[in-house]
């Protein structure tokens, strides 16, 4: 698990969409996950000044704040691209292949798993079990799920992200 | 062998988030008679259909009940376990995907068996696909009078909240997930107090799986004696089950409890693929019991898997073809924990450490004998001392692999080729 925060210039704009909303929820503690899973969608990543935006419109602490978003895995400390290709390595995966489909990855992206490219495109992540085991190997790019992959469907994969965009 | 589908019976037969379709095949029926009994009878009947647990531990669900009935205060709350997380598992995401409204009914009756009047969904946040569907589940439920203000023209108010997790598989335990839903890290608690008396905010809290609510509906409609006539005597009714890994027809089946491991592999799941052999299976997820080829033949209920080492869990079945090696398995297990434990005490976070290190010295070919015997004393340490079920169960599928599987074990000791370890030793 993260556990540094990293102190960073969020553009104000960001900040000031965060503090919305979090002041939405202010002394509701137990709906900080729900205001950091809406922040995370404007921000990418919680960096030491979104954090304090959170904690001071809710009404928390910083340490609480911070402890919060270092303890969950898919709460990011860390910037990422703008697809987050998370593969998952629990055993029914890694059964069916799923080091070829990393390995495939990585050489196709030129970055190795927990890293980002170049271009802030595509962050490549492992995590445990998606709960799409009937069609493992899987991954999930940012909301969506694929599955049955091989090195050569993953490569394929990809490129469909890439061309959406151009290069 | 065949499926036996009352949990499923509704799943890819209705649009699931329709009440209309949910009431035309027989739904909230159990929850229109049951607001009409005592809470001492909601509570006889599932007693008597003698329903466990189905997220792991097999508790007596009556019993969870009654200690929440007997809390006097007057905010009480149903927690739904939806933080599916034991690697290899689906079936929970097939109930809420395929049928939300027999969820919801499940978390109303017992709302109204233990005096609750607000439910809260805890969702794992790798099912973000889903929140969309439960929402307008949900919505229709509400308009429909079957949850919200005044159910069914009656005095009695329920209604559910869904949560949302953020990748952390210890939420998967009951205090540490209540702590989560609190906006807290999801680290579990000290016990006593238990849930039922000291819960979510501090107040009485019943907290069951998904499957163990979809259960609930179809013991009230259909009656105690009923159900006991499907399953075994000690796990009454159906499970459902993942089936998984290298095996040919994957997904979720449901049996009747006790139905034999073997039969669902190769009758159910048309056995191992592309002319491969079975090496062994996992029971129960990551920290389940590995068992080997010559071991399969057993009835799958709750009491059996629990002799063999392991746990039923789940309900999850992965298997492994011969083209695996089992250290390597055992290995990924390890990872897995090391990964999720979530820091707390030291039997847990130092033993995982150390029993992944010893296990990587066996694919390294550096292991020697007397780490057996290491791997025993920590495993022991590790399932009396740690604080929650992780710590606990991580030793499980060592401890079960070295049993079962002793000659491999052997051979990496002694160095010997195997095809996925050798190449990371970097040798060949
Ligand atoms: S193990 Fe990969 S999706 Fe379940």
């Amino acid at each position: 698990m993260a556990n540094t925060i990293s102190n960073s210039n969020t553009p104000p704009a960001q900040l000031v969409e965060v503090a919305a909303i979090a002041s939405r929820y202010k002394g509701q503690q137990d709906q900080l996950m729900r205001v950091l899973l809406e922040c995370q969608k404007v921000v990418n990543t919680f960096s030491e000044d979104v954090a304090a935006i959170i904690a001071r419109e809710m009404g928390l602490s910083q340490t609480h704040v911070y402890g919060f978003i270092t303890f969950y895995a898919m709460l990011s400390t860390k910037p990422r691209g703008k697809y987050i290709i998370r593969m998952c390595k629990s055993a029914p995966c890694h059964v069916r292949g799923a080091r070829e489909v990393v390995k495939a990855m990585e050489d196709f992206l030129h970055i190795k798993m927990g890293e980002t490219t170049e271009d802030n495109r595509f962050t490549l992540e492992y995590c445990e079990c998606l709960g799409i085991c009937d069609i493992s190997p899987a991954i999930m790019i940012n909301d969506k799920t694929y599955g049955n992959l091989t090195p050569e469907s993953a490569r394929e994969l990809l490129k469909l992200y890439i061309r959406e965009e151009g290069k | 062998m065949e499926e036996m589908r009352i949990l499923l019976r509704n799943v890819g037969h209705i649009n699931p988030t329709s009440v209309k379709e949910y009431m035309a095949a027989g739904g909230y029926q159990a929850l229109k008679k049951t607001i009409a009994m005592k809470p001492e009878e909601i509570l006889a009947e599932v007693k008597a259909a003698g329903l466990r647990g189905r997220g792991g531990a097999g508790f007596p669900t009556a019993l969870k009940w009654q200690f929440v009935l007997s809390e006097d205060s007057p905010e009480k709350y149903i927690v739904c376990n939806a933080d599916e997380g034991e690697p290899g598992t689906n079936k929970d995401r097939i109930l809420l995907s395929g049928d939300p409204h027999s969820i919801f009914e499940g978390m109303a009756i017992a709302g109204k068996a233990v005096g609750s009047n607000k439910g809260f969904i805890y969702l794992r946040a790798e099912y973000p696909y889903l929140f969309p569907i439960l929402e307008e589940a949900l919505t229709e439920a509400r308009a429909a009078g079957c949850l919200g203000h005044g159910i069914m023209d009656t005095d009695f108010d329920f209604d559910i909240e869904i949560r949302s997790g953020a990748g952390a598989y210890v939420c998967g335990e009951e205090t540490a997930l209540l702590e989560s839903i609190e906006g807290k890290r999801g680290e579990p608690r000290f016990r006593p107090p238990y849930p039922g008396v000291k819960g979510l905010f501090g107040k009485p809290t019943v907290i069951n799986n998904v499957e163990t609510f979809a259960n609930v509906g179809v013991i009230m409609d259909k009656g105690a004696d009923w159900y006991r006539s499907i399953g075994t005597e000690n796990s009454p009714g159906t499970k459902l089950f993942t089936l998984c890994g290298n095996v040919v027809n994957r997904g979720v089946y449901e049996f009747p409890m006790g139905a034999n491991l073997k039969d669902i592999i190769f009758d159910i799941g048309g056995g191992i693929p592309d002319g491969k052999n079975l090496l062994a299976v996992q029971t129960g997820g990551s920290s389940g019991a590995i068992i080997n080829a010559d071991q399969i033949d057993m009835p799958l209920d709750i009491d059996h898997v629990s002799a063999s080492g392991g746990k039923l869990g789940c309900g999850t079945i992965l298997v492994i073809d011969d083209t695996n090696c089992i250290v390597d398995i055992v290995k990924n297990n390890l990872s897995f924990f090391e990964h999720e434990c979530c820091g707390q005490c030291t039997p847990c976070r130092e033993g995982g450490t150390r029993l992944l290190e010893l296990v990587q010295r066996f694919i390294d070919g550096t292991a020697k004998l007397s780490d057996f015997d290491t791997i025993m004393d920590l495993s022991e340490t590790m399932s009396l001392a740690s604080l929650c079920g992780l710590g606990q169960s991580t030793p499980t599928p060592v401890v079960t692999s070295i049993n079962n599987f002793r000659d491999a074990y052997n051979k990496h000791l002694d160095g010997d080729y195997c095809p996925v370890c050798s190449k990371e030793r970097g040798r060949d």
